[in-house]
Order: C-alpha cells, then structure tokens, then sequence
C-alpha cells in the first residue's frame, strides 16, 4: 500500500565552519492518510529539520521523501511551492495571519496562489471558517481577534486548500493553556473527521494528544508507536524536562 | 495571483502609510512634472513661431540674382523666372519680382521724400489668405491685379501713412505723381507699426515692377519673391530654383556671389532644430531627476521588502511561487511610480499653463502690432503625456526589479523564521 509521507532513511546536513551537523541522521518514518502523529523532542532534536522537509520547506541532504507517492525530495523551489499548496496546510505557533489582510482574504490565500477563480475562493474560504466556527468574523483583521481566534483561522487557512496534511508546528506554543487546549481539540476534531494531521511539539503533555507519537533525539528517531506506551514521553536523559512539566 | 489582485494589494499597501508612499513618489513627480513644464513650453513656442510663419507664409522662397560679377552683366530676366515657375505648377504656386523703384512721391503741392517704392507683381496678394505674401492686409481697395502688372498701368496701393498724411484718410481713386508720373491710388494697406512714421513701414507705395524697373533704369530684378503649392513642396521648389541658377551661373563660387535661395521653410526648420536641441538639453536634464526617483523607489522597496520578510515567507508556505512574490513587488513598485507619474503629469500641466500664461504674454507683447492672433499655448502633447506615464511606469518597474527579485529568492524558513 502507498504511504501518504515516506521518509526513507532521510539526512540532513549543515555545514557549521568545519564542522558538520546532522540534524536529521538518517530517519526514515511512514505516515498513512488519516493518522494523528506527533513529533516530538527537544530543541535540537531534529524535529524542526523534520517538519521544514515533510512540510516541502527544505531538501534532505540524501535520502527519499515521498509525499502522496511522488519524490518531491530533489524539487526545486517553485515545484515545492506547488506541492505545498496542493497537499499541506500549515498551522505555525505565531499563527503567521498577514495583518493588513482580512480574515476572509488570509484564509483565502492559499486558493489564490492556487489560481481559484474568486467565487470559488470565497465559498471555500468561508465553509473553511465555518468549520472553525469564525465565519462571522471575516471582516475583521487579525489584529481584532484573540490569539486563540487568530490560530483558528490559521487552521481555516491551512483547511480551506483542502489539503492532504496538516502540519502543525507548536500550534499552542503562544497560547494560554485553556486556548492551547481548545485547538488541540480543534485538531484532534479534523483528526476525527478524517485529516491526516502531523503535531510537531517540544511537550509531552501535548503529544500524548496524539494517536501516535514519534520521538526525535539528537537526530534519530528513539521511539515510533502509540501515545499510551511509557516509553513515548519518558526517556532517558529528559527527565529534567518531564519534571518541568 | 492574478495582476488585478497584485494591483489591489499594491493599492492597500501603499494605502498603510500614505506619507512613505508620498515620498517615494516625491522625485517621480518632481522629475515628470519638469519633463511635462519644458515640453509644453517648448511646444508654445514652437506654436507662436509656427503660427507667425503661417501668418507670412512657410511656402515662401527668397531668390536673389545679382548677377555675374565679372563684369558681363549676365543675369536671368523676369521673362526667365517666370517661364521658369510656370513649367513647374507642381511645385510653384506663384512668383513676383521685388523691386525698388526709389523714393520720393508728390500729390498735389506735398512732397514726400522718404516714401520708399516698390515694384511687385499681382502674386503678392494671396486671396485665398486676404494677405499680401508679407502677411499685410488691404484695408480699403483692392490689390494691383494681372493686368495692372501686364499692361505696366499706372496703379498703386498705398501705405497708411500716405493716405493719412497726402489724401487726410481718403485715397481711393485719387492720384499721386512718382517720378512726374500720376497713379491712381486702387488701394490702401492696413496701418502696420504703432507709431505711422515717415520713411517707415506704413510710407509706402507698391506699383507694377515693370513701371518700377522703368523708374529705377534697371534691365533685371535682383530678388523674386515665390511661393511654393505648398509646405511639401518647398524643397522641391528650392532644387529647381537652384538648378536653373547653376545652369545659368555655372561658376562655383557663383552661390551666395551671383544668386542666392532662401527658404522660410529652411528658417522655420532651423529655429525649430535649436528649439529642439535646447529641449532635449532640459529634458534630460529634468530626467535626472526621474532617475533619482526611480533610486529611491529602490530604496524604498527594499527596506519593504526587508519589513515584510514575514509575509513573504507565510506567502511561500502557502504556495506562492518565486513569480507570485516578484510580480507583487513590481506592481507595487510600478504602482507608486505609476501614480507618481499621474500627478506629476497634473501638476506640470498646472504650472506649465500657469508659466505659459505670464510667459506668453509678455511674448506677444513684445512681438507688438505684428502679433495680432499669435497665441501662445503651453500644453503638453498627447504623446509627451503617455511617454512620461510610460516612462514612470518603466523606472518604478526597472528600480523595482532588484527588490522584487531579492524578495522572491527568499527562503521560506529563513523567512518564515525573521523576526
């Protein structure tokens, strides 16, 4: 059977002066349609080099991605941004909402670069804030919302190109715990009604959200399997951050 | 992205800070609006000297014959000169001989010495302008005719001065003595110079040239003044002219020693080639400025570019392509320049017609009498307006190319990522 994400034995190298960092280390991980998988790890794990490659943001090194079946490893820039607006949606922790735009126009972003006549345009974007439940505030400009409000419509942004992935980067990174609370289960509804969503996250707490959780170190994959299993969240040489959360 | 939906994100964005957008466009409006006031003030007085050149006629062509100096005495007649322009009708319309039959005119118990006398023939009148090939016009009579000129009558048309000072204001019909001989007086010319003096432009006398060569005792008549069919045909004329003057004074230092051919049109042409330079001189000098303005659009989109590196990184995550982000910039670029280029064309229209009124007054004024109908109109060409919109358009898009260019290489996590 086809993977939607295959990543087979994935490196990514930064030459820093002499010295060569591999911040992916030969990973290679599946993602079939309608699963819930978070990466996580601490910073400098490697899981921000993994959701900038599966997200199409960057190349590996060596190594094949396949997204949907197709390599998309060795694709030049503009073909990337093809892919990316065909088959992911992103969430970002600074939720990444244009300012002077409208919550209408932002949302209505990725159907423009995708060349969707306007008619269109607008009634995806609005079935998309409809689904996050902010289509009466497709006037307003980000700026008028709260940040709890503002991550929704970046998830009706990331919804509205109907995409094959979503990618969520510490979406609660910037918000309350209550707020934080309230996307993750925004998430885990889109999860429910059939969205293949990707969680990248530094927290446990949050990954146990997840239906399966992938634990990233030092570049490496240390753990692939469900949420429940102990060995997901504690690991050897976090403890310090467990007890911090 | 669409050009309409770039347009519209320009419009907003410049919209966001109105006083940045301004003086980004200060210098293209500056720039364009000089370009705009030389052209048009350039153009009027191009106009005033078309339009006085119309009024004396641009066919005009002056051909002098002073014969051979060596001693021969050969010359060309007016028999010669007038064979000539017939075999040509294509090419002239008409030709009178221009001859000085002295000074000195009686009527009655007056003397007037210092009337000067003229021999011309009948195509000095232009009756389809109602003005003489000087560009006088006859306030009273007629002008002297073909037959006045071909059975050598005793006819006249007379100067203001002379009927105001030798008939006291009523000339027609009555006679006046040159050389001993009565004329009748068929015609009076319309009052020229502010102050009618003796001896000057209104102390006149024109005669059929062949009395006048009668006067004077010369067998040939040094200047013809000829009129070509038209502004076309001007240079042809002038080769014919030529062509017969070489063939009838072969000699090669005979130009300018034994004949001579000058053309209104040659004139016009060389004012307007000076005019031409002078313009282009100030045009770009005025398009310095534009230049200086498209630097700081430049500018100005990069320090944007750099404030919206953001953007720019949300924009390529959501699919934008290297292309969606570079046309954003141009249109933006093009659209402040754009914009700069409408009000700078508004503007040196403004002051152009402002300048163009106190300058083109003075102007006429100084012209004086002569200057009836003469207007000065500083506007602007039709297509001096579009090449400047053009033009503004093209440097906000040419400036603008390096920052729209840096904007879409940016990397998206890089610029995702910028604070």
């Amino acid at each position: 059977m086809e993977h939607l994400i295959e990543l087979r034995d994935v490196y990514k190298i930064y030459q820093m002066g002499s010295e060569a960092v591999h911040a992916l280390d030969g990973v290679s991980l599946t993602v079939d349609p309608g699963e819930f998988v978070a990466i996580v790890g601490q910073s400098g794990s490697g899981k921000s080099t993994a959701m900038n490659i599966i997200g199409c943001l960057d190349v590996p090194t060596s190594g094949t991605y396949r997204l949907g079946g197709v390599d998309v490893s060795t694709m030049d820039d503009d073909r990337q941004a093809e892919i990316r607006n065909r088959m992911l949606g992103f969430v970002f922790q600074q939720y990444n909402l244009i300012p002077k735009l409208t919550v209408q126009e932002n949302v209505e972003l990725p159907l423009l670069y995708a060349g969707l006549p306007s008619e269109e345009r607008h009634a995806r974007a609005r079935e998309a804030l409809e689904r996050v439940g902010l289509a009466e505030k497709h006037r307003n400009l980000p700026s008028q919302l709260s940040g709890g409000q503002q991550q929704r419509v970046s998830i009706a942004r990331a919804l509205a190109g109907r995409p094959s992935v979503i990618l969520a980067d510490e979406p609660t990174g910037a918000l309350d715990s209550r707020t934080g609370r309230e996307v993750l289960g925004f998430l885990e509804k889109l999860n429910a009604e059939g969205d293949t969503v990707i969680l990248i996250t530094h927290d446990n707490a949050i990954a146990r959200r997840a239906k399966r959780i992938v634990r990233l170190q030092d570049g490496r994959i240390i753990y692939d399997g469900g949420a429940g299993d102990p060995r997901a969240v504690v690991q050897p040489g976090e403890a310090g951050e467990e007890e911090q959360a | 992205m669409n050009v309409t939906q770039a347009f519209k994100l320009a419009i907003k964005s410049l919209r966001t800070s109105k006083m940045r957008a301004f003086l980004t466009m200060l210098g293209i409006i500056i720039g364009v609006a000089a370009v705009i006031v030389i052209i048009s003030l350039g153009n009027g007085l191009t106009g005033m000297v078309e339009q006085q050149v119309e009024k004396v006629g641009i066919t005009q062509i002056y051909a002098y014959t002073w014969g051979m100096g060596d001693g021969t005495g050969k010359n060309v007649t007016p028999e010669e000169m007038y064979d000539l322009v017939e075999a040509h009708p294509e090419a002239f319309s008409g030709i009178t001989p221009w001859v000085s039959g002295g000074t000195g005119v009686r009527q009655g118990n007056s003397s007037f010495e210092k009337s000067k006398i003229f021999g011309v023939s009948e195509a000095m009148y232009r009756p389809e302008t109602g003005t003489t090939l000087d560009g006088d016009t006859l306030s009273k009579g007629r002008y002297l005719q073909y037959v006045d000129v071909a059975q050598r009558k005793n006819v006249c048309v007379i100067g203001a001065y002379l009927e105001r000072e030798a008939f006291q204001g009523d000339a027609l019909g009555k006679t006046l003595k040159l050389g001993g001989v009565p004329y009748t007086v068929v015609g009076v010319i319309q009052q020229k110079s502010d102050t009618m003096a003796e001896g000057g432009s209104d102390d006149t006398v024109y005669i059929p040239y062949g009395n006048a060569m009668q006067m004077s005792g010369s067998r040939f008549v040094s200047l013809y003044q000829i009129t070509a069919v038209s502004r076309d045909t001007v240079a042809e004329a002038k080769a014919i002219l030529l062509d017969f003057f070489q063939t009838v004074f072969p000699g090669e230092d005979a130009y300018y020693n034994a004949y001579y051919v000058e053309t209104m049109l040659d004139q016009v042409n060389m004012i307007n080639t000076m005019m031409g330079v002078a313009m282009a001189v100030l045009v770009a000098i005025a398009a310095i400025s534009l230049l200086v303005g498209g630097i700081g659009i430049m500018n100005i989109m990069l320090v944007s570019v750099t404030e919206r590196t953001r953007e720019i990184g949300i924009r390529k995550s959501l699919g934008a392509k290297r292309r969606d982000i570079r046309r954003q910039f141009l249109i933006e670029a093009g659209t402040t320049s754009a914009i700069g280029g409408l009000v700078g064309i508004l503007l040196g229209c403004l002051v152009a017609m402002g300048i163009g009124s106190l300058m083109g007054g003075m102007l006429v004024e100084q012209l004086g009498a002569g200057s009836a109908g003469i207007t000065f109109n500083a506007t602007p060409t039709l297509s001096a307006i579009l090449i400047s919109f053009g033009v503004s358009v093209g440097i906000g898009m040419l400036f603008g190319y390096l920052p729209a260019n840096k904007a879409a290489k940016l990397n998206p996590i890089d610029a995702l990522r910028y604070e």
